[in-house]
This record gives C-alpha cells, sequence and structure tokens, in this order.
C-alpha cells in the first residue's frame, strides 16, 4: 500500500479514533475568503469568509435555497465564483484545470443521490479513481477498495451492481469510493436526504466513525443530532449569506440571530 | 382510531404455501391465450391476420415457388415454359434473371478470375467484426463453416471439384479452425488488435497493387459497391458522430461553433446533393489533373453525411445521463477524456443504441443513392440488365433479389442491437 494510503488508514483506525476526535491542528486546510458568486443577475453566495483548519468537522445548516450546496460545490469547482478566493491545502482554486484537477483529488464528495456509475460494480466503482488517477496497480487499487468496504461495513456486496443495493448501501458505498482517494477533506452534501428513514442511521454512523478518525468534513446536512455529536463548529446560512457560526452546544442551546432561532425552531419542533 | 364500533383486528396465524399458477395460464394455451385471444379486440385481430395470411400466401407461394422457372435465356423463353407446362394465362416468376446475372448483381463489373479477392474480403470482414460484436468468436466459427460449405458447393455444381482448391475455400478453413481453436473470451483482446489490420488488408485485397493485379474502382459494383460503402460509413460515422456529440457540447466556443456549424450544415443539406458535389463539383476545387477516385469521394461525404446523424443520436444518449454522473467523475479527479471513456460514453452509447442502429440501417439503405451519380450498385445494375433486350420488362424477380439481400442485412443489424441490448441490461441488472 501506498505512504499516503497508511497515514490514512492508521488515522482512521477506530483505535485512535477518540483523541483524534480532540486533535483539531493549527494548520488551515480550507480557507475561503470573501467569496462571492451570481447566478446570471442573481446573487447567490455574498461575501462568505470560512477557515477550516485540519481535522476539523463543520456542519452547514439553512433554510432550503439558502446556498449550502452551493458554497461547498465551488469548493471543489463544481461551481464556479466569480469574487474572492478559495484556497485548498495552501493551493489556490482558479480557473486553471490542472490545478483544478489537482484540488479534485485532495477533496472527496459525496451527493445527495449517491452519484454511483450504475454500469460499474462497487467494487469497480471503487477502484476506479484509483486507478486512473492515483495509477495505483490493479491488485493494490482492490485491496485498498475492500479495506473501505469493510470500514462502511458492505465488504459482501463488492460484486454486486448499485441497483441491487439499497439506498442506504449506495450512500455507504459513494463514501468508501471517496475515500479510496485517501483525500484530505471530505464533503457531504446532504448525503441522507434522500435516503428512507430506517437507512439514515448506518449512513450517519459511518459519518462518525469517519469525524472520529480525524478526517477533515465539511456537511451540508439537517441532522442535527450528527451535528451535536461532531461538530466543532455549525454554520447557520440564510439567504446566500452565513449568518451565524459557533460550536453546537452555544448554537442550539443559545442561537443569537433571529432567523437562526425560527430555523431552529421549525426544524427541531417536530 | 376515530371509529372504533368497525374496528376489525387481524393478525396472520400462518404462512400460506406457495401454489403452482393455474394451468389455464401457463403452456401453449396460456402463451395463445395472453398473446393472441386476450381480448375480444384481440381475437377479431388475430383471426383477422390469419385471414390475410390465408389470402395473400396461397398466391405467392404458387408465383414464387411451385410455377417459377430458373432454366431460361430470356423473359420471353420464361413465359413460354410457363404457358407449356401451367397452361395459358397464368404466371410464374422468371428466377432465370437472378441466375444468369446473380455474379453482376453481387460484384458489379470485378474481373471474374479475381472475385475471390471480393470473396476473401467478405471473410476477413466477418472474423473482424466478430469480436467487436460479440464475446467469443463462435459466431465467426458457424459463419466459416458455413461459407465454406457454400464455396464447396458451388464449385461443386459448377462441375469442377478440381477448384474446391481456391482462396475463398482455404480462408474459410483456416477461418474455421482459428476461430476454433482460439474462440474463448481470453483471445478476444488479440482479435481486436488484428482485427485493426482489416481495413488495410481489405483495400489491399479489393484495389490489388504489389503482387496483386490492381482493379479499377470502376469495375466495382453491385452488393460489393454496397457493403464498401456501407461498412465503412457504419465504421467510420461511429467514431466521427461521438467526436461531432461531444464538441457540440464542449464548453471550448470555437470547437462549439465548428461542431454545431458542420453538423447543420450537413444536416440541412439532402444526401444527393452531396453526391453530386462528390461527384463532379470536388473536381473543380481540386488541382487539374488529380485523379482523386469517385469511389473513394463518395466514401468521404457519405461517412461525413452519417456522422452528423450519428452525432445528434449520441447528443441525445449524452443529455439523458444525470448531471450527477458527469459530476462524480469530475469530482473523482479524472481528466475529461477519462471521464468521457470510463463513465460517460459506456453509458450514453447504451442508451443510444437504438437510435444509432436505425442511423446505421438508414445509412445502408442509402447506398442505394449512388446509381444516381452513376455508380452501379445492385439498383444502379437493374437499368442495364432491363434494358437488355433478353430481360426487358422484367420487375418483380430483380428488384425482389435485390430487396431481400437488403432486408437481410437490416434485419441481421436490427437483431444484434435487439440482442445487444439484451446483454447490456444483463450485465448491470438495473
Amino acid at each position: 500500500m501506498s505512504e499516503a494510503l497508511e497515514a490514512t488508514t492508521d488515522a482512521l483506525d477506530p483505535a485512535h479514533g477518540e483523541q483524534a476526535t480532540m486533535t483539531v491542528s493549527d494548520e488551515i486546510s480550507i480557507d475561503i475568503k470573501d467569496m462571492n458568486k451570481w447566478y446570471g443577475e442573481f446573487h447567490v453566495l455574498k461575501n462568505i469568509n470560512l477557515e477550516v483548519r485540519k481535522g476539523e468537522r463543520i456542519v452547514v445548516c439553512g433554510p432550503s435555497g439558502s446556498g449550502k450546496s452551493t458554497l461547498i460545490r465551488c469548493i471543489n469547482a463544481l461551481e464556479k465564483f466569480q469574487k474572492g478566493s478559495i484556497t485548498v491545502d495552501g493551493t489556490p482554486l482558479t480557473s486553471d484545470i490542472k490545478k483544478i484537477d489537482e484540488i479534485r483529488r485532495e477533496v472527496g464528495m459525496v451527493f445527495q443521490h449517491f452519484n454511483l456509475f450504475p454500469h460499474l460494480t462497487i467494487l469497480e466503482n471503487c477502484t476506479l479513481a484509483p486507478i486512473w488517477v492515483r495509477k495505483m496497480p490493479k491488485k493494490e487499487a482492490n485491496d485498498v477498495a475492500m479495506h473501505f468496504l469493510e470500514r462502511v461495513k458492505i465488504p459482501e456486496q463488492a460484486g454486486k451492481y448499485p441497483g441491487q443495493l439499497s439506498g442506504g448501501q449506495q450512500q455507504r458505498v459513494a463514501i468508501a469510493r471517496a475515500l479510496c482517494m485517501s483525500p484530505n477533506v471530505m464533503l457531504f452534501d446532504e448525503p441522507t436526504s434522500a435516503l428512507d428513514p430506517e437507512m439514515i442511521k448506518e449512513v450517519l454512523d459511518v459519518m462518525v466513525d469517519l469525524a472520529r478518525s480525524g478526517m477533515t468534513m465539511i456537511c451540508v446536512t439537517h441532522e442535527m443530532g450528527f451535528a451535536r455529536q461532531v461538530a466543532n463548529r455549525v454554520v447557520f446560512m440564510d439567504q446566500g449569506q452565513i449568518v451565524e457560526m459557533n460550536a453546537p452546544e452555544p448554537f442550539f442551546t443559545n442561537p443569537q440571530h433571529e432567523r437562526t432561532k425560527l430555523f431552529l425552531s421549525q426544524i427541531l419542533a417536530h | 382510531m376515530a371509529n372504533t364500533h368497525t374496528t376489525q383486528h387481524y393478525v396472520a396465524s400462518e404462512q400460506y404455501a406457495e401454489e403452482t399458477p393455474p394451468a389455464s395460464s401457463t403452456g401453449v394455451i396460456g402463451w395463445l391465450r395472453e398473446n393472441l385471444f386476450s381480448s375480444w379486440s384481440n381475437t377479431v385481430i388475430t383471426i383477422l391476420s390469419i385471414a390475410f395470411l390465408v389470402w395473400i400466401l396461397p398466391g405467392i407461394i404458387d408465383w414464387a415457388i411451385l410455377k417459377s422457372v430458373w432454366n431460361a435465356q430470356s423473359l420471353t423463353e420464361c413465359r413460354e415454359i410457363i404457358k407449356a407446362t401451367h397452361g395459358e394465362g397464368v404466371s410464374g416468376a422468371c428466377w432465370a434473371v437472378i441466375k444468369e446475372r446473380y455474379n453482376q448483381l453481387l460484384y458489379g463489373f470485378y474481373p471474374a478470375e479475381l472475385r475471390w479477392r471480393p470473396n476473401v474480403t467478405f471473410l476477413l470482414l466477418l472474423a473482424a467484426l466478430t469480436p467487436v460484436l460479440f464475446r467469443t468468436m463462435r459466431p465467426a466459427f458457424w459463419a466459416m463453416v458455413i461459407a465454406l460449405g457454400v464455396s464447396v458447393l458451388a464449385a461443386l455444381l459448377r462441375g469442377e471439384p478440381g477448384s474446391i482448391v481456391n482462396p475463398t475455400t482455404v480462408v474459410a478453413a483456416a477461418g474455421a479452425a482459428l476461430t476454433y481453436v482460439f474462440g474463448g473470451n481470453q483471445y478476444r483482446g488479440k482479435w481486436l488488435m488484428a482485427a485493426l489490420a482489416f481495413p488495410f488488408v481489405a483495400i489491399f485485397l479489393l484495389w490489388g497493387g504489389l503482387i496483386l493485379e490492381p482493379v479499377e474502382t470502376s469495375k466495382f459494383g453491385g452488393f460489393l459497391l454496397t457493403m464498401i460503402i456501407g461498412v465503412t460509413g457504419i465504421a467510420g460515422s461511429l467514431p466521427l458522430g461521438i467526436l461531432l456529440a461531444l464538441g457540440r457540447r464542449s464548453n471550448l466556443p470555437i470547437v462549439q461553433l465548428i461542431c454545431v456549424t458542420f453538423i447543420e450544415f450537413i444536416r440541412g443539406v439532402p444526401l444527393i446533393t452531396l453526391l453530386f458535389v462528390a461527384s463532379t463539383l470536388l473536381n473543380y476545387f481540386l488541382p487539374p489533373g488529380t485523379n482523386f477516385d469517385l469511389i473513394l469521394r463518395v466514401l468521404i461525404m457519405v461517412t461525413l453525411f452519417a456522422s452528423a446523424y450519428m452525432a445528434e443520436v449520441v447528443r441525445g444518449g449524452l443529455a439523458a445521463l444525470p448531471r450527477g454522473q458527469y459530476e462524480a467523475a469530475d469530482t473523482l479527479g479524472l481528466t475529461y477524456w477519462q471521464g468521457m471513456r470510463l463513465i460517460i460514453l459506456p453509458q450514453a452509447l447504451k442508451i443510444s443504441i437504438p437510435g444509432i442502429v436505425n442511423t446505421f440501417i438508414g445509412l445502408f439503405k442509402d447506398t442505394t443513392l449512388v446509381a444516381v451519380i452513376g455508380l452501379l450498385d445492385p439498383l444502379g445494375l437493374t437499368n442495364p440488365i432491363r434494358s437488355d433486350s433478353a430481360w426487358n420488362g422484367i420487375v418483380w424477380e430483380l428488384y425482389g433479389f435485390i430487396a431481400l439481400l437488403f432486408f437481410v442485412c437490416c434485419w441481421g443489424m436490427s437483431r444484434y442491437s435487439i440482442f445487444l441490448e439484451q446483454r447490456l441490461r444483463a450485465a448491470d441488472r438495473r
């Protein structure tokens, strides 16, 4: 196995987990400065400033249309922004396709609708990028993929196709697929919103496990229990701007902004 | 619950045993019920269809088989034979024209003593296509066996047992042996590599040169010409069409503009016009004295024409894929071409199979248009045959034979596309 992978898998070892939870390094992983984005005339993101340190877990929440998904999609250049800057692991995000690919290799992403490749088996889904992007030998890529499929607890599904799996299983495969690239940062774009209620827990368990292992994570989610459990900071967005940002405990017990209070009352009411 | 007085509790106390379906829904009777007599309207349609067949088939069989004539020198002789054997006013097919002219309909004016070269090329085409279309070489093996049988039979029927050993039989026998021994899936890669050499071998065999006697393309004709144009157009238009489709969806404005202009121009002009450009107008643009082969010009035009249509079919497949597939490929760090090759195109082309095959079939039939610019494809050959005093007035037999040739090819493509769709559906069991 490659050295980079060894480092990741060590970090992911549950034995190291609890200590790792505490350690947030001073190193900046993602630095978003005065970022603005427009869709045509529509100002979707306004003056976003966010520093994410290595090992930090950020939960982004807010009403629909507030720009939270757009924000994290800017980080791996799925969306372009027009003003300001984003720096990922010291690499500034420009329109240079080489730089973009470089950043995408280090940033894993999990989508709301899984986006697995339906024409490939689970194992092939996981090994494709390591083989073609990292130039990993096939056998090694298989070993790595099986390692992460075991971590998300579905190694027995390796030979099946995505269509044969339940939603929860597909989302866990999607997480394993992203981890196979041994990314430094993981982005989650509403990973449980498309799931049946009984499957949400299995995905959240994997994400909690991942958080404990010290992975830098930015999660757009409405799972407030998850936010309380693992987040260092909760970011609340409304109408394209960051309205409030705080540690989970004060954020939930003592929200400052009116809009935050309203949002929390609506989301926690039922 | 609101209306408590009607509440009925139910708890299953046992698991019901599985039963076989009723006899009337399985087997032959079940099939007939399900497919032919499922409703009143269906029953009526079934009976009407059977009545139609009963009404039309006996006449066709009578004309085409029972009262047909295979040995005659002219249409008049045909009619006299029918009159002598079946009486006045009876009509029957005069297949003698096909018997006399089938070599011409198949090869055009390709020299008779060199016809083994198109034959061998055709066999090699089968061997080259099989690894592309199928997983094993088994279909090629059976094709070779059939070709060997036909070739030997033809030699015996000609009454020249000595000519059994000719290039066609030798290649068919060797091909059968090779495809049998190395027919497994594990050799598919090697066969595909070998298939890459086919275009060069085919050009060498058909056009001649080096050690083979050169044959002028003006002698190419008949079904040979149809196959040359059809196969080249099909093989060339798919990759070109894919590139055009990708270009049309490209983010680079110049690439996009070029592709859109090309596609819209070609689609806006009839094929016949392009063929006239190829046959006459192109000469004005080329430097004087250059002899740019007419068939080559036609090949280029037909390929470009089909590729514009192909591009739009493939673009439909690309557009049908969810955006998430493109984004997932991007986020994994795959480059554009990697993403297209590994993720997008395999799925987009699968969706497009019906449209792609549709374009192939259309292209194959459009090859008959070359008759208009004086090339002698089977349809182009009907005019000289029909103006021959011996066969003056013959219609059904000639066009029927040509229709049969085209039908076999187009129907084969259609069946293959159904087979491929089923195979791919089985592969990812969605």
